[in-house]
C-alpha cells in the first residue's frame, strides 16, 4: 500500500513537472536535444512539421467537436436535408492539404540532400562495425581500434562509415542525429567497391552521448548500447596517442574489489605494481582470451571480440549496459550470458560461442578483472 | 461454380430449415456462418495477442526488469505483431467481408462458397500451426518483419523462424483465395440495378482490398519462398558471403507490407463510411470522392514502401521519391476524414456505440495519420524509425483506426447476425474503457520514443528517463485488456438475451437491412431491384424491395450443399507446408499427395447431392 502511494506520488510529481522533465540531463538518449549540425537540421524540420500537424489536428478536432454538439439528434427532429456533396468543398479540402504537404516536402527534400552530403576526404573517418551485441570502432587514418566507446573531436567534421560483421544493426546516437543501418558488407563482383552507409556530422559540443542499436538483431538487441565521447582536439589527440601506445604496465589499480567504488575514484599517486593485476595479466595473456580480444602492445591480437585497450578508461562495459567497475567486470567474466543472453564469450562454467567454459577460479576472475580495470 | 440463382429447380417443399450441430458448421459453405467463424476465431487470437502484449507491458513496467527472459520477450513481441496483423486484423475484416458483402449487393452467397470454406480452414490451421510453436518452446523470435539475414540458419538455427516462414506461407494462401472470391462476387453477383457506383462503401472498400490481397500477398509469398530455400535447401538469396543481399528482403517485405497497411485499414474505412451516414440520417457526403480516394489510396499504396527503409541507406534520390509519394497519399486520406465530417454536418447524429466507435476512429486515426506525415519526412524518420515513437504511430493507426472500425462494425451488424441488439450500456463501458485505455497506452509511447527508447527491446536502462511513460503504457494496456473482456461479455450476453431487433433496427439505408434478422440461409428469396445508393431511405423503393426480400418464398432457393472436402484440403495444405520443416525434399510431397486427393474428391462431389438424397 505504501509503495502504491509512493508510486502515485511519483506520478503526480512527474505529471506536474512534465514540461520540465524534458530536460536534457534526465534523457541522455533524447532525440529532441540536438548537439550536432546533423541533429539540428533534423530537429528544426521536426519542429516545423510538428506545428503543421498540430494545427491540422486542432482544426479537425475542434470541427469534430462542434459537429457532434451542434448536430446531435433531437427529439421529433425531421429528416435532415439530404445533401450528397459539394464540388467546391471537395476541391478545397484536397488543395489545402496538398499545399501543406508541399510546404513540408520542400524543406524535407532539401534536408534529405544536405544531410547526406559528406566530405570524407577532409573529415575524420570512423569505421563503425556492428557485431552481435557490441560495437567496434576503427580509425582508418591511424589504424587505431576501440570498442563500445568511440571518441570524436568537437567542431570537426566526422564521417561514420557504417557496416556490420554479422546481421543488420542500426547506429543511433539520438543527440548527435538520426540513425543509419549497419548492413553486412556484401561480396561484390571484382572491381566493384563494397557499399557502406554513412553519417556525416560535426558535433557542436563536448560531452558523453548515449547511443544504442536500433535494428532488432537477436537475443540481446536491447543490450547493445555504446557511448560517443565528444572532446576537444587536444583531448582527442591525447586519447589517440594513449591508444597508440597504451600503458601496459599499470602503475596502480584499485585492486580490492570490495572497496572498488572508492578506490576507482582515488587519485593515482604511487607507482606500484599490484600483485593481483600481475596475476590477472598472466592469466589473460596465457589463456584463450587472446584468441578473440586485442590489447595493443601485447600478444592479445584477436579481432572477433571487443578491443580491450584502455578498457579501464571506459565508462561502461558489456556495450553500455553495465557501469565499468571491477565488480561488474567480475560479474561479466564469470557469467556473460547472465548479463547478455547470446553473448559469444565463454563464462567460468558455461561455454560461449565455440569456446569451452574457462574454469577460472573466483580469485583468478578477480585478478583478470583487476588487470583489465588497470588498463587506463 | 457459382451460386445458383434459379429457384425453379428447387424441390417443392419450401423450408428445409437450417441444419444445426457441430458437423453442420464444420461442413458449412454458407458465407454467413463462415463469417461468424472468422469473427470468433479472430477474437480468440485477439485474446492471445492481447495476452502477449500484457506480458510485454509487465516486463517494461520498470527498467532493467527480468520478469521474463530476453529470449521469451523476443518471442512474445514477434508473435504479438504476427498474430495481431495476420490472425486478428486481416481475418476480422474478412469476417465482415463474408457476412456483409453478399447481403449488401443482393447475393445469396459468395461466388465460390466452398473455396470460401477452404480459406477459413486454412486460416484456422495456419494460425494454430503458428501458435503450436509455443508448445515446443520455439515461437518465432525475429520480429514480425523478419529481417534477413538474422533469419538465416547461421544466426537463427532453431525451429522458431521455420514456424514463422511456413506459417505465414500457409496464411497467405488463405488470403489470396479470399481476394479472388470477393472480386468475383462483387463483379458478378450484384442484384439488378446495383451498379458499381451504387454499392455501399463497405463493399467498395472490400473490392479495393481484395485487389490488394491478390497482388500484395504473392510478393511476400515470393520472399518467404526465397527465405525457405535459404533455410531448408541452402540457397543464398540473403547470404552476404555469397553475394546475396539482405536489403532485398526489406524491399520485398515492404512492397507487400505497405499495401498490407491499406489491406488492414480500408475495410475499417468502409465500415465507418456506412455507419456514419446511417447514424447521421444523411447520405455519405461526396460518395464518388470517397470511393475514388479509396481506390487512389490502393494504387498509391504501391509506391510508398521504401518509407519503411529510410535508414537502410537508399541514397537521397530514392529517399526523395518515397518522401513525395508518402506525403501524396496523406491527401486522399485527409479527404476521407473531411467527407466523414461533412456527412455528419447538418445531420441528426445518434450516439449509438457503433457510431461512437466510428467517431473515435475519425478522431484517433487522424493522430496516427499525422504522426505518419512526420515519418514521411525522411530526415525526421531517421530519429523516429524503430523507436517507440513509431510504435505509438502505428498503434494509433491499427488500434485507433482499424480495431475501432471493426468494433463499430460489430455493434452495427450484430443485430443483423443474431436478430438481437448488443447492450448499449455495456457498449458504453466498452467504448469509454477502450478510448481511455488506448490513449493511456499509446500516447506516452511518443515520449518514450522521443527520448531514445528503441522498439523491440526487452528492457531499458533507468538512465533513459522513460520509466514514467512506460508505467502509464502498462496501466493503459491493462485497461485495454479489461475493455476487451467487456466486449466479449457483451457479445455473449447479447447473443443470448439481447433485445430483439427487426430487419432494419437502425433505420439504415443499405440493402442488407431489407432482409430479416437473422437472414435466411439463402439471404434473398428472390432478387430485389435496386434503384439508388440508399434504397431503404426512399419509401417507394423500400416498399418495392421489401415486398421481395421479406416475402416467404413458395419454394426455397437452391443453395450448394455442405462439404467435408474443404477442411480436408485445408489440412493438406497446412500439412504440406509444415512438412517442409523436415528439410527433406520429398517429405512435403506426402502432404501434397493428400491435398491432391482432397482436391479430386472435392471436384467430383456433387454440390447439390443434399437435395437428391432428401427424396
Amino acid at each position: 500500500m505504501k509503495s502504491l502511494r509512493t508510486l502515485l506520488g511519483t506520478w503526480v510529481v512527474a505529471l506536474l513537472t512534465a514540461s520540465c522533465t524534458f530536460d536534457r540531463e534526465a534523457h541522455p538518449q533524447s532525440s529532441i536535444h540536438p548537439t550536432s549540425d546533423f541533429a539540428s537540421v533534423i530537429h528544426e524540420l521536426y519542429v516545423d512539421i510538428f506545428w503543421w500537424t498540430l494545427g491540422i489536428l486542432v482544426v479537425v478536432w475542434v470541427a469534430l467537436a462542434y459537429i457532434l454538439v451542434r448536430f446531435r439528434a433531437r427529439p421529433d427532429q425531421p429528416v435532415p436535408k439530404q445533401v450528397h456533396g459539394h464540388m467546391g468543398l471537395e476541391i478545397g479540402w484536397t488543395v489545402a492539404p496538398a499545399l501543406i504537404v508541399v510546404a513540408i516536402a520542400i524543406p524535407t527534400i532539401q534536408a534529405v540532400f544536405s544531410t547526406q552530403q559528406g566530405d570524407p576526404e577532409n573529415a575524420l573517418v570512423v569505421d563503425v562495425i556492428g557485431h552481435q551485441y557490441w560495437w567496434e570502432f576503427r580509425y582508418p587514418d591511424s589504424g587505431l581500434v576501440t570498442a563500445n566507446e568511440v571518441h570524436i573531436p568537437v567542431n570537426r567534421p566526422v564521417s561514420f562509415r557504417i557496416s556490420s560483421a554479422d546481421v543488420i544493426h542500426s547506429f543511433w546516437v539520438p543527440m548527435l542525429g538520426g540513425k543509419r543501418d549497419a548492413n553486412p558488407v556484401r561480396l561484390r563482383p571484382e572491381g566493384e567497391d563494397p557499399e557502406y552507409n554513412w553519417i556525416h556530422l560535426t558535433a557542436s559540443e563536448a560531452g558523453t552521448f548515449w547511443g544504442q542499436c536500433a535494428e532488432f538483431c537477436g537475443a540481446s538487441h536491447s543490450l547493445m548500447g555504446f557511448r560517443v565521447v565528444v572532446e576537444s582536439d587536444q583531448e582527442f589527440a591525447a586519447w589517440q596517442a594513449e591508444l597508440a601506445e597504451p600503458v601496459t604496465a599499470p602503475m596502480t589499480a584499485p585492486v580490492d574489489t570490495t572497496e572498488a567504488g572508492e578506490a576507482a575514484q582515488a587519485p593515482v599517486q604511487t607507482a606500484q605494481i599490484d600483485p593481483l593485476v600481475e596475476q590477472g595479466r598472466e592469466i589473460f595473456h596465457s589463456q584463450t582470451c587472446v584468441a578473440c580480444h586485442a590489447i595493443a602492445g601485447t600478444n592479445a591480437q584477436g579481432e572477433i571480440a571487443p578491443n580491450l585497450t584502455l578498457l579501464g578508461q571506459r565508462s561502461s562495459i558489456a556495450a553500455g549496459w553495465l557501469e565499468n567497475t571491477p565488480e561488474n567486470l567480475v560479474q561479466w567474466i564469470t557469467a556473460p550470458q547472465d548479463v547478455k543472453p547470446g553473448a559469444l564469450m565463454p563464462g567460468v562454467n558455461v561455454p560461449g560461442g565455440n569456446w569451452p567454459a574457462t574454469n577460472l577460479s573466483e580469485e583468478q576472475v578477480r585478478a583478470v578483472a583487476a588487470y583489465l580495470f588497470s588498463l587506463r | 461454380m457459382s451460386v445458383a440463382t434459379d429457384t425453379a429447380a428447387a424441390p417443392h417443399t419450401a423450408h428445409h430449415g437450417e441444419p444445426t450441430g457441430l458437423w453442420s458448421w464444420i461442413t458449412t459453405v454458407d458465407h454467413k456462418r463462415i463469417g461468424v467463424m472468422y469473427f470468433l476465431t479472430s477474437v480468440f487470437f485477439l485474446l492471445v495477442g492481447g495476452l502477449e502484449a500484457l506480458l510485454i507491458r509487465i516486463q517494461l513496467f520498470k527498467p532493467e526488469n527480468d520478469f521474463i527472459s530476453a529470449e521469451l520477450y523476443n518471442q512474445l513481441f514477434t508473435m504479438h505483431g504476427t498474430t495481431m496483423i495476420f490472425l486478428v486484423a486481416m481475418p476480422m475484416a474478412v469476417a465482415f467481408f463474408n457476412y456483409v458483402v453478399p447481403l449488401q449487393i443482393g447475393a445469396r452467397d459468395v461466388a465460390f462458397p466452398r473455396l470460401n470454406a477452404l480459406s477459413y480452414w486454412i486460416y484456422l490451421f495456419g494460425g494454430l500451426y503458428l501458435n503450436a510453436s509455443w508448445f515446443v518452446g520455439a515461437a518465432p523470435n525475429t520480429s514480425w518483419v523478419g529481417y534477413a539475414n538474422l533469419t538465416s540458419t547461421q544466426f537463427s538455427p532453431g525451429l522458431n523462424v521455420d514456424f514463422w516462414v511456413l506459417g505465414l506461407s500457409i496464411l497467405g494462401v488463405s488470403s489470396i483465395m479470399g481476394g479472388v472470391n470477393f472480386i468475383t462476387t462483387i463483379i458478378n453477383l450484384r442484384a439488378p440495378g446495383m451498379k458499381l457506383m451504387r454499392m455501399p462503401l463497405f463493399t467498395w472498400m472490400t473490392f479495393v482490398t481484395s485487389f490488394l490481397l491478390i497482388t500484395a500477398l504473392p510478393v511476400i509469398a515470393v520472399a518467404l519462398i526465397m527465405l525457405a530455400f535459404d533455410r531448408f535447401f541452402s540457397a543464398n538469396f540473403f547470404n552476404v558471403a555469397a553475394g546475396g543481399d539482405p536489403v532485398l528482403w526489406q524491399h520485398l517485405f515492404w512492397i507487400f507490407g505497405h499495401p498490407e497497411v491499406y489491406i488492414l485499414v480500408l475495410p475499417a474505412f468502409g465500415v465507418i463510411s456506412d455507419v456514419i451516414p446511417a447514424f447521421s440520417r444523411k447520405p455519405l457526403f461526396g460518395y464518388p470522392v470517397v470511393v475514388y480516394a479509396g481506390v487512389l489510396i490502393g494504387f498509391i499504396g504501391w509506391g510508398v514502401w521504401s518509407h519503411h527503409m529510410f535508414t537502410s541507406g537508399l541514397g537521397p534520390i530514392a529517399d526523395s521519391f518515397f518522401v513525395a509519394t508518402t506525403m501524396i497519399i496523406a491527401i486522399p486520406t485527409g479527404v476521407k476524414i473531411f467527407n466523414w465530417m461533412a456527412t455528419m454536418w447538418g445531420g441528426a447524429i445518434r450516439f449509438t456505440t457503433a457510431m461512437n466507435f466510428a467517431i473515435g476512429l475519425v478522431a484517433l486515426f487522424t493522430v496516427g495519420g499525422l504522426s505518419g506525415v512526420m515519418h514521411a519526412s525522411a530526415p525526421v524518420d531517421l530519429q523516429q524509425h524503430d523507436s517507440y515513437f513509431v510504435v505509438a504511430h502505428f498503434h494509433y493507426v491499427i488500434v485507433g483506426g482499424i480495431l475501432l472500425g471493426m468494433f463499430s462494425g460489430l455493434y452495427y451488424w450484430f443485430p443483423k447476425v443474431t436478430g438481437r441488439y448488443m447492450s448499449e450500456k455495456l457498449g458504453a463501458w466498452h467504448f469509454w474503457s477502450t478510448l481511455i485505455g488506448f490513449n493511456l497506452t499509446f500516447f506516452p509511447m511518443h515520449f518514450s520514443g522521443m527520448f531514445g527508447m528503441p522498439r523491440r527491446t526487452w528492457t531499458y536502462q533507468s538512465e533513459l528517463g522513460v520509466e514514467f511513460y512506460n508505467q502509464l503504457s502498462t496501466i493503459g494496456g491493462f485497461m485495454l485488456g479489461v475493455s476487451t473482456l467487456i466486449m466479449l461479455y457483451n457479445v455473449i450476453k447479447s447473443a443470448r438475451s439481447g433485445a430483439p431487433a427487426g430487419s432494419n433496427p437502425w433505420g439504415a439505408p443499405t440493402l442488407e437491412w431489407s432482409i430479416p434478422s437473422p437472414p435466411h440461409h439463402y439471404n434473398f428469396p428472390s432478387l430485389p431491384e435496386v434503384r439508388s445508393r440508399e434504397p431503404m431511405w426512399h419509401d417507394a423503393e423500400r416498399e418495392a424491395i421489401e415486398a421481395v426480400t421479406l416475402a416467404e418464398p413458395e419454394s426455397e432457393p437452391v443453395m450448394p450443399g455442405p462439404s467435408f472436402w474443404p477442411i480436408v484440403v485445408a489440412s493438406g495444405v497446412t500439412a504440406t507446408w509444415a512438412l517442409v520443416m523436415t528439410g527433406v525434399w520429398w517429405v512435403p510431397l506426402i502432404g501434397l499427395a493428400y491435398t491432391t486427393f482432397g482436391v479430386f474428391m472435392w471436384a467430383f462431389e456433387d454440390p447439390f447431392k443434399h437435395l437428391k438424397s432428401s427424396h
